[in-house]
């Protein structure tokens, strides 16, 4: 006679009961696996396998034809601009762009007005390929394929909420509507290289001008595939899929409530089951949805209604010869000219100001100020608009000693927001550098007037140093330069 | 292939196919494709591992449409004909589970 | 001939052209046949008789102000129900479609009011066109006009027996496994499934996608390449329509076949095929070879397996294609507590028996673990099925066989076992599978005094040597 065990822990994982995950997991001992699968809308102005409209936020059930409704007898016909817009993206992120098929996805669904879905099976139109992170770390790209959106659900009564609900209605607007779903490979390591390959990915789609990947509205979506597994080991551990995550910041709280919630699950001797969890926002935990009776079997088949799709070299060579310089490309450029690191490059790569950085450079500007002014002071988008040659006097006058870095940080924005010469604004604003005897002079003053203060700062009060450059400013009217002062009253110690 | 298809089958794929079967159905068509299934033995018989499938008759590839938008249909036209509409929308019961 | 007595719908349109012959009067004709044996014979779910006259009307008032309404100028025409109306009742015979207005029209059905056509109405059919004998429509068979208590064939019997009965001069129908040759042949007059991708699907009711062609019913050859010249041709809207125009073959029609190489299939005479049916081939092949042709027998050996292969990719496609009728957005909703459950009620109420069983089958087919074996395999027999055909097109120009290995049999007959019903279709199935074109043309009868018809087929795009071959057969009738 057979025995069948139940532990208690089994069915504790069969019912998915969201466990209190630990605070944070050990990563000396664990090791956090995670792929991202992206759904990006394509900005094309018809939608996929029709020509009605691709457009956001209009009148419910506006944008129809009969494939969008599934009526009997409609047909589909293939965007080539959609398909244009595929290859950007799928040279964009180093894939191979191949011939591929259309395959039926065959699931019953009342936003999914053929009941079943259009998109890409054995054979994507792009496979295999990578992206580059701000870190360096490459991660890789199993595929991006297309495949038609769904309409929209709302669900009435019980509070929005799909369980509690009293009736549906549907809008099909968006039915139809192309996207580009990229598979990534689970090459990445935490919450942040989540985050940073997401953010990675947006730029590169707004790059190539593809989508406007806006998670808030819906242009893009992510789905986080979690599996924990202990260092060393080879093998993956089971994974979830958890959807519902709509930000950036979601993305990195729903990874490390996840992986959390598995090393806790392993760790009292229970099994990870492998499921769709559903990322909650305001209790900050995954949870699973109503247990489903059976696995959906989609059936997959190639569509007998459309023929292949094969794009001829020369087609794809145009799109490779169009790229633009992609964000990766760009930062490179600029730490290869600058000599700094990529970690520096890449938030003034994100700005767009690498252009003005390299040109300044160009005519002479030195470098490690350049870059640090573009990172921390030209936040203002119209910052892009700045001249590189101004920019580079303005470097100029404050590494050679006539600015200090506060008054150059004020010049900066003043050429920013009224594109004056910084010469100019400097001349306006009396900003001259002191000289240094004067300055000796104050500082020498001062520690004479305020000799219990001079004690504290001997003895090596560092709080009292602000007394005294507060002293120094207040005398020069904030034209010293602070530092210059600290290192003149520590000279005075020795 | 050898084996008929059980009524356990049938079921499975009735539930697939969101089709519900009284139990009489369920003995008639599990024998009704039972057998149809049974004459398809000839085609099982066949090593055609050289044979590349053929999905559809036509030579085609790349066809295309332009980005250009068509004339849509009018919504009223189209809500008339739904079973159940509210304020330009399909209205249905609740719909239970998300879709996969 | 033109006047009042013209039949065809080639004569109709030269009389309404030249102005000789009322549109209004040649539908007058019609619809008056229509009222005397329609009770009967049931070709109808739905005519419209008014909209009929508003463009019989309109014809003859174009006609009048020196204006060309078409090639089919006037021309009665009946269209099966899974053919898109705007405005009119399109049901594919089925409850779930039972009322459901289409808000577009199908390309062919554009096609031919452009051309000047009148269309009087959608014909019966098997439910979602699937069945050999119309006996599975939901609105209840449509009766062979030749024999009120046999079957017209399927499933476009509606428009066969519409033809047949003199309706309408010609009626369109579809065809995925020989729902129009079939039932042209127990019919009596000419049935015609031409190239796959030389007619748009756009508009047609999906059955089998990849084996779907819209074709013309008539009484004579001539008619049938009319229609499909007017019908056929490229359709942008139609990814897998072929970009061309399409063949011209009305002025192929008198070429004859002195020189044409005929292969009579030997698979398709042996068992199966009534001995009275097989002569009829015979005597058709005869006089081919007496007009000139070259007449041989030759082994086309994978068509054996069409009838497997068939029975496995069409109802895949077909459980996918009718998913759609879900209770949604259009037609039967069976209400219930949650969408899933309003879903299964529909769709089982609003299917019959044989819809619901290829829905599973399909569905089986296609299912995990499944696919390779039933699905996939077909695809590859399949690709045998061509090949061999491409073979024999080597050697001969066209082939020769029977359309329907009986002729038409008592209603209920075949009822009780689909296999039965199934066995119907063995010798038109295969050109489907292979996108070839075929015509049945009617060749006398059979010991019942039965109609008997022949099928003719050609290579993809050998439209014109088929009806060449077509054209003498039916001459040499007369």
């Amino acid at each position: 006679m057979s025995e069948i065990v139940t532990t208690g822990a089994d069915s504790a994982a069969a019912t998915g009961r969201a466990t209190a995950a630990s605070a944070t997991v050990d990563l000396d001992v664990w090791e956090i696996v995670i792929g991202l699968e992206v759904h990006a809308e394509l900005a094309t102005r018809t939608k996929l396998f029709s020509s009605a409209t691709n457009e956001f936020g209009q009148e419910p059930n506006t944008h129809i034809d009969p494939l969008t409704l599934g009526l009997p007898g409609s047909l589909p016909v293939l965007n080539e601009q959609a398909v244009e817009l595929a290859i950007r993206v799928g040279l964009a992120l180093n894939c191979t762009v191949q011939r591929s098929v259309f395959a039926r996805k065959n699931y019953f669904y009342p936003d999914q007005p053929k009941d079943y879905q259009i998109s890409q099976y054995e054979l994507p139109i792009n496979a295999e390929g990578w992206l580059e992170l701000p870190s360096g770390q490459r991660c890789g790209i199993e595929r991006a394929h297309l495949e038609e959106d769904t309409g929209k659900s709302t669900h009435i009564g019980g509070g929005g909420r799909i369980h509690d609900a009293q009736y549906s209605l549907v809008d099909l607007n968006r039915a139809g509507v192309p996207l580009l779903e990229i598979v990534g490979k689970p090459d990445l390591r935490s919450g942040d290289e989540a985050r940073a390959y997401v953010s990675e990915l947006r730029s590169i789609l707004v790059a190539v001008a593809a989508s406007d990947g806006k998670m808030e509205e819906g242009s893009m979506r992510v789905d986080c595939n979690v599996s924990v597994r202990r260092r060393g080991d080879d093998e993956l551990g089971t994974r979830c899929e958890i959807k519902n995550i709509n930000s950036l910041r979601s993305l990195g709280r729903a990874v490390d409530y996840e992986a959390a919630r598995q090393v806790d699950l392993i760790t009292a001797g229970d099994r990870v089951v492998q499921q769709t969890r559903h990322w909650n926002e305001e209790d900050g935990r995954t949870h699973t949805l109503r247990n489903k009776e059976e696995a959906d079997d989609y059936r997959y088949f190639p569509d007998p209604d459309l023929v292949d799709l094969d794009p001829d070299p020369a087609w794809i060579e145009r799109v490779r010869a169009a790229l633009p310089l992609l964000p990766a490309a760009r930062r490179h450029r600029l730490a290869d000219a600058t000599g700094s690191s990529l970690e520096q490059t890449a938030l003034i790569v994100e700005r767009g100001l690498d252009e003005l950085c390299l040109a300044a450079v160009a005519v002479g500007a030195d470098p490690a100020r350049t870059l640090t002014h573009a990172e921390h002071n030209l936040s203002d988008e119209r910052a892009v608009s700045l001249d590189p040659s101004a920019f580079a006097e303005l470097v100029g006058l404050e590494v050679g000693g006539q600015l200090t870095a506060t008054q150059a940080k004020q010049v900066l924005a003043e050429m920013v927001s009224s594109g004056r010469s910084p010469a100019d604004i400097a001349a306006e604003r009396g900003f001259e550098a002191m000289e240094s005897s004067e300055l000796e002079g104050l500082v020498d003053g001062l520690i004479a007037e305020h000799p219990d203060e001079w004690q504290r700062f001997c003895a090596g009060d560092g709080k009292i140093t602000g007394f005294f450059v507060g002293k120094v400013m207040k005398a020069t009217q904030g034209k010293a330069d602070g530092k210059a002062v600290t290192a003149l009253l520590n000279a005075r110690t020795g | 292939m050898a084996a008929r298809i059980t009524p356990d089958d049938v079921a499975k794929v009735a539930n697939l196919a969101r089709l519900r079967l009284t139990d009489d159905e369920l003995d008639r068509f599990t024998h009704q494709l039972s057998d149809i299934l049974d004459h398809a033995a000839d085609i099982e018989a066949l090593d055609l591992a050289g044979v590349e499938p053929m999905a559809r008759p036509v030579p085609l590839a790349n066809v295309f449409r332009p980005d250009v938008p068509g004339t849509p249909l009018d919504r009223d036209e189209v809500l008339d004909a739904a079973p159940a509409h509210e304020d330009g929308l399909f209205r249905v019961p609740p719909v239970l589970g998300e879709a996969p | 001939m033109t006047g009042p007595g013209a039949t065809t719908a080639r004569d109709i349109a030269a009389g309404v052209r030249a102005g000789e012959l009322s549109a209004v009067a040649v539908l007058d004709a019609h619809l008056e046949r229509v009222g005397l044996r329609e009770a009967d014979i049931h070709a109808f779910n739905h005519l419209t008789e008014a909209a009929a006259r508003a463009t019989a009307a309109t014809i003859d008032a174009r006609v009048s102000s020196g204006d060309d309404p078409g090639p089919l100028a006037g021309v009665p025409v009946a269209l099966k129900d899974n053919l898109c109306t705007h405005g009119v009742p399109t049901t594919c015979s089925s409850r779930i479609l039972e009322g459901w207005c289409p808000p577009y029209d199908a390309t062919v059905v554009t096609r031919l009011a452009a051309a000047g056509a009148v269309a009087v109405g959608k014909t019966n059919l098997d439910e979602f066109a699937m069945g050999s004998s119309t006996e599975n429509s939901a609105f209840g068979p449509t009766l062979n006009p030749h024999d009120l208590s046999r079957v017209p064939g399927g499933s476009s019997g509606g428009s066969a027996a519409a033809v047949a009965a003199g309706f309408a001069p010609v009626a369109l129908g579809s065809d995925t496994g020989g729902s129009i040759r079939q039932p042209a042949a127990l019919c009596g007059v000419v049935g015609v499934k031409p190239t796959y991708g030389t007619v748009s699907r756009l508009g047609l009711v999906a059955f089998g996608s990849s084996l779907d062609q819209i074709g013309p019913f008539s009484t004579t050859v001539a008619d049938a390449a009319l229609v499909l010249e007017v019908i056929g041709g490229h359709d942008p809207g139609d990814s897998t329509s072929i970009p061309a125009p399409f063949p011209s073959v009305s002025d192929h029609l008198d070429d004859g076949v002195a020189g044409l190489r005929v292969g009579i299939i030997t698979e398709m005479m042996g068992e199966g095929i009534a001995a009275d049916v097989a002569a009829r081939v015979r005597a058709s092949a005869d006089a081919l070879a007496a007009a000139g042709a070259t007449v041989e027998e030759v082994s086309v050996p994978a068509v054996m397996y069409g009838l497997s292969a068939y029975y496995l990719v069409a109802p895949a496609e077909a459980s996918s294609n009718l998913a759609r009728y879900d209770g949604v957005r259009y037609g039967l909703r069976v209400d219930a507590p949650t969408t899933g459950e309003m879903m299964e009620r529909t769709r089982t109420a609003g299917f019959g028996d044989e819809v619901k069983r290829r829905i599973m089958l399909g569905t089986y087919a296609l299912s995990a673990g499944y696919y390779d074996a039933f699905y996939g395999k077909s695809l590859r027999v399949r690709t045998l099925i061509r090949q061999d055909f491409d073979a024999a097109y080597e050697r001969f120009d066209v082939l020769l066989s029977p359309t329907s290995p009986t002729t038409a049999f008592p209603l209920g007959d075949k009822t009780a076992d689909p296999l039965q019903m199934y066995l119907n279709d063995v010798c038109t199935i295969p050109t489907n599978l292979a996108g070839h074109p075929a015509m049945s043309v009617p060749y006398g009868v059979g010991d019942d005094g039965l109609p008997v018809g022949v099928q003719v087929l050609a290579p993809a795009l050998g439209e014109v040597a088929m009806f060449r071959t077509a054209a003498v057969l039916e001459g040499s009738l007369s």
